[in-house]
């Protein structure tokens, strides 16, 4: 056990120490909140939701997609520079090497999503949740970036190169635009319904919004987790696997 | 034909071979090392050298063959071979973004240390490999040699039995190059088993107790320094001759006994066994007004001359 607590340490030493994570994880989610809210909100017809009120979950989801599509990145420089040699020659753990850079994403990504909320609030997100609301919440977003930095890992696994690996990632970076968190489904082509509706992100984004603004969310909570646990089932093995394979 | 081991082989392999697809690159290699002496695997690029190593450490697995490490094999018993060994390979394994001091307490960590005691382990191993002063700088910052060193500290924090070093010096500058095998020559008074490859012979002649070379993904020569500098039986009298005329003459003389000539520096060689009177003899027989030589030297084998037979020969 205190190798995972070890090498989490270590990987969060070398995220704070990377600058560029630093401005891709904390800087930009921030940039991105103003651009949505500014830019483009006064366009956006959200209802009776003030539209920051309604774009800031979408912002948190986004945001956990850069920061955890680092967790490719980062993997990858392990892989590819010998380091992941002197570990196994010291009968460290694969798993423990790549928990530890899965632990540093959802560090990252906590510190992300404190920062887009405090710049959210301060232009005026007033969400409604009671302490439950915000928990449940806060569970979800949680699992959720658990979740895509596990697919990152596998993205840094499966990489030739750290640059490849960055670029595997661009479907976790894509994935939340076609889905309801920025506009409303609606309010898009019919045939994109079909996917937006049925994808990973809606439901982890209806949930964030239905649970912070106190509205009735159905039963997108649990889809929500169906989607997390059943990729964390699929993407551990994998994992897994591409370690032993990389390795052999 | 193999030095008495008081106790035992540290190494040992028979007949292990790797191929990657349809490139064999190891075909059946033998090698024993003795305990607490320094071995050294010599060959060319794409030899073998990395692969023999990684097979060794546990990092991969031979097709064929087997080897044990610190009496333990390989394959079977991973965990007890690596807990007995460390590794350091052609690319110094280290996160640059971490100080000296932070890479050597994690290693320490990670293999078990308590706080407290991964702190004074590093802080002994800076002082040991001189990289004090540098300890609470990002590795990032350092210079290739003290990488290097820094890189043999990082495997040092468990006091391993068997150390492999993967060229240690490949890139080096001539004075890291020294301090390197300063540090080897350590490892070795200190008990430690060393197996190190390289390109180079004079870092296997200055370093190793025995050599192996290695080509094409087998062992074609094993033997000490000394031994296989044998092989390549007698020296070599070079001489300078003193004009264009001279070297002409000397070289119609000796014709057939020659063993090589520069027509650009006016030198000539010839074969000699390096005992004085022989010298004697072929300087008179060359020139027996004393007015053709200019300059002679008598050239032992290197182990270069050794390596070229080999490989080429």
């Amino acid at each position: 056990m205190a190798e995972y607590a070890v090498l989490a340490g270590r990987s969060v030493r070398l995220t704070r120490r990377n600058p560029d994570a630093v401005i891709t994880s904390l800087v930009l989610p921030v940039l991105l909140m103003l651009v949505f809210v500014y830019f483009f909100g006064g366009a956006i017809e959200t209802g009776t939701t003030k539209y920051v009120t309604y774009v800031a979950p979408g912002v948190l989801i986004l945001c956990a997609g850069y920061g955890a599509s680092m967790t490719a990145t980062t993997v990858s420089v392990d892989m590819t520079n010998g380091i992941i040699d002197r570990f196994r020659a010291m009968d460290t753990s694969g798993t423990a090497v790549l928990t530890g850079h899965v632990a540093a994403s959802v560090a990252r990504n906590t510190a992300a999503t404190a920062a887009v909320l405090g710049v959210a609030f301060a232009i005026g997100f007033r969400p409604q949740a009671q302490l439950t609301g915000w928990l449940a919440a806060c569970g979800i977003l949680l699992l959720y970036i658990t979740t895509l930095s596990w697919l990152g890992a596998a993205a840094g696994l499966l990489a030739k190169s750290p640059e490849a690996a960055g670029g595997f990632t661009f479907v976790m970076l894509f994935l939340p635009y076609p889905s309801s968190a920025f506009v409303p489904v609606e309010t898009m082509p019919d045939w994109l319904h079909g996917f937006a509706d049925h994808q990973p992100v809606t439901p982890v984004i209806e949930s964030l919004r239905g649970l912070l603004l106190d509205q009735p969310t159905g039963n997108s909570p649990w889809l929500a987790l169906v989607w997390c646990l059943g990729l964390l089932a699929v993407t551990l093995p994998v994992c897994a696997a591409l370690f032993r394979r990389r390795t052999a | 034909m193999y030095p008495a081991a008081q106790a035992g082989w540290a190494i040992e392999t028979q007949g292990l071979s790797k191929a990657y697809g349809s490139v064999t690159v190891l075909s059946g290699v033998d090698l024993r090392v003795a305990s607490g002496s320094v071995f050294a695997l010599l060959g060319p690029n794409g030899a073998g050298k990395t692969t023999t190593v990684r097979i060794l450490a546990t990092l991969t697995l031979p097709d064929a063959g087997r080897a044990t490490v610190a009496g333990r094999d390989v394959r079977r018993e991973r965990s007890q071979v690596r807990r007995a060994i460390s590794l350091t390979g052609q690319y110094a394994a280290l996160d640059e973004a971490q100080t000296g001091a932070e890479n050597l307490r994690m290693m320490a960590r990670l293999r078990g240390h308590s706080r407290a005691s991964a702190r004074s382990r590093a802080a002994e191993l800076l002082d040991r490999f001189s990289l004090t002063e540098a300890a609470d700088r990002r590795v990032g910052t350092y210079s290739g040699g003290m990488r290097r060193r820094l890189d043999i500290a990082a495997g040092l924090v468990t006091d391993p039995q068997v150390m492999f070093l993967d060229e240690p010096t490949t890139g080096l500058d001539p004075r890291s190059r020294r301090t390197m095998w300063e540090a080897v020559g350590t490892l070795a008074r200190a008990g430690v088993t060393v197996f190190l490859t390289t390109q180079y012979l004079e870092e296997a002649d200055q370093l190793a107790d025995r050599v192996a070379v290695l080509d094409g993904g087998r062992v074609i020569a094993e033997g000490t320094p000394q031994e296989l500098k044998k092989t390549v039986a007698a020296q070599r009298l070079d001489l300078t001759m003193a004009g264009p005329d001279a070297y002409e003459a000397a070289a119609a003389r000796l014709a057939g006994r020659l063993l090589h000539r520069t027509p650009e520096g006016l030198v000539l060689g010839v074969a000699t066994d390096g005992s004085a009177a022989h010298v004697r003899a072929l300087l008179d027989e060359v020139d027996p007004q004393r007015t053709d030589v200019a300059r002679f030297a008598v050239h032992s084998p290197t182990l270069d001359d050794v390596f070229l037979e080999l490989t080429h020969g």
